[in-house]
């Protein structure tokens, strides 16, 4: 995983991200005008030095991590309340690179209980260690569920248990008696499951 | 015939009108932020609301290849209830959004003292974020409305070409064409205008600063009356190329003044995985 530093070396030369930066060191609350610009100021395309990220994602992380570590929790909760489904991936996507820990877990289980599989998806990164064992597998199965790869889950293998072998056992069999098909990648969890 | 529908309460339909639109030839819609049949009481309800038209809407749309744009604002029916002012306060944040290409819908309702501040403010508002303005005109006393309107989008120091005012009609269309300011019409099946009406106004008026719209939302209307009033055209003899700027040229300039639309790649399937929520059935 890249680091915010990194993340902004990638950026290169930006003049309207090291300004924004510096207004957010000195009044944090600036940041509720500033982050949703990004976008609009810094383009949107991938970045092929910091692959999976994109050149909005990437300032993004940077204004919220410009924030004073004492501020931090309560704008990003405010940033994700208030933002637009590509501002509150961009909050999702940055969380494992700030040091807010477990206030991280409103964050997540907002995303989950949409039915906007990139927020879902981005719910399930490194951070996804905070939620709980139940809320965790809703979560796994709610991918499975929506068709949305079970590779976005990070540590599936380490976490998922004899609890949601069951669960996708389950959905396997409700949707093979409607004569549906049972996403493959929820098939080889099953399976490796029940070898271990 | 590629169709822009710069005024459509998306929030009130059924994928099924996206599906058809779709069909239909729409490719990008606006969703003005207005009144939703049961009044609210406070702004939370507002930012929920909000929060819909930037994000479950466009996601929305996006499985269908719409794109979908947002112009936010406290719409003047409700700016007459004290437990919605604080709506002003947060419209701010959400007039930074990318996807809100205009403030509205603001103008009057029933033309009281309170109606008068929301409409100035936001008008302020509009050019604090370098935003057009969509002003909805009343349904009741429709023609002193529309002048009052015009006086104080004249007053508040916003450019004419970044104003629409919508809603229009054979007796309001003229006071508006000389200001300057772009001119809204809503196509209904047997309220405001219909296809026919619509094609003698362009007629007589001609096509510039021109917008025709559904205005669909969730009293009897049809997303479908822009395809409508394109096909009326095209038999009364104007060309596709008038048909493709009423419908697609001229609210993409008008809008387009935001810097925010996004209509590149139109046909790309964003916001999809291998498969996705909407079309395999919702969860």
């Amino acid at each position: 995983m890249k680091t915010l530093a990194e993340l902004r070396a990638v950026l290169g030369e930006r003049p309207w991200l090291d300004e924004a930066v510096a207004m957010i060191r000195t009044e944090p609350g600036a940041i509720g005008r500033l982050f949703p610009a990004a976008g609009r100021k810094c383009g949107r395309e991938p970045l092929a030095d910091a692959p999976g990220w994109s050149a909005d994602e990437a300032a993004r992380a940077v204004l919220l991590g410009a924030l004073p570590p004492e501020r931090t929790a309560a704008e990003v909760r405010e940033v994700y309340r208030y933002g637009d489904a590509a501002e509150k991936q961009a909050v999702l996507k940055a969380l494992p690179l700030l040091a807010i820990g477990g206030d991280a877990v409103p964050l997540l289980q907002d995303a989950i209980r949409t039915n906007d599989t990139r927020l879902v998806a981005a719910a399930l990164g490194p951070c996804s260690a905070h939620l709980d064992a139940p809320a965790w597998r809703q979560a796994v199965l709610k991918c499975v569920f929506m068709g949305v790869p079970l590779s976005v889950v990070d540590g599936l293998d380490v976490r998922a248990d004899a609890e949601l072998a069951g669960m996708l056992a389950s959905f396997a069999e409700e949707r093979r008696a409607a004569g549906r098909d049972v996403p493959a990648d929820a098939l080889a969890v099953l399976e490796s499951l029940r070898e271990g | 015939m590629r169709i822009f529908d710069p005024h459509i309460h998306m929030t009130s339909r059924t994928t099924d009108d996206y599906e058809r639109m779709a069909v239909a030839g729409v490719r990008a819609v606006v969703e003005p932020a207005f009144w939703l049949g049961q009044p609210r009481t406070n702004p939370g309800s507002f930012a929920d609301y909000f929060d819909g038209l930037i994000g479950w809407e466009p996601f929305r749309a996006s499985q269908f290849g719409i794109r979908h744009h947002a112009t936010i604002a406290l719409n003047p029916k409700e700016a007459n209830d004290p437990r919605c002012r604080g709506v002003l306060d947060l419209l701010p944040r959400y007039l930074e959004k990318d996807g809100v290409v205009a403030v509205g819908e603001i103008g009057y309702d029933s033309m009281t003292p309170e109606e008068d501040d929301a409409f100035a403010a936001q008008l302020a508002l509009a050019v604090e974020h370098e935003l057009p303005a969509l002003v909805h005109t009343p349904h009741r006393d429709k023609a002193r409305g529309t002048e009052r309107s015009l006086a104080v989008v004249d007053e508040s120091g916003i450019a004419p070409g970044r104003v629409v005012i919508d809603h229009l009609n054979e007796v309001t269309v003229k006071v508006v064409r000389d200001t300057g300011c772009w001119l809204g019409f809503s196509i209904y099946p047997d309220t405001k205008m219909s296809p026919p009406r619509m094609v003698e106004i362009l007629r007589e008026y001609g096509l510039d600063r021109m917008l025709v719209n559904s205005a669909a939302d969730w009293g009897r209307s049809d997303p479908l009356l822009t395809l409508a009033t394109g096909e009326a055209m095209l038999a009364a003899g104007f060309s596709d190329d008038d048909v493709d700027r009423v419908l697609w040229r001229n609210p993409v300039e008008f809008y387009g003044q935001s810097g925010r639309l996004q209509l590149s790649d139109l046909d790309g399937a964003e916001a999809t995985f291998a498969g996705n929520s909407i079309l395999r059935g919702g969860s």
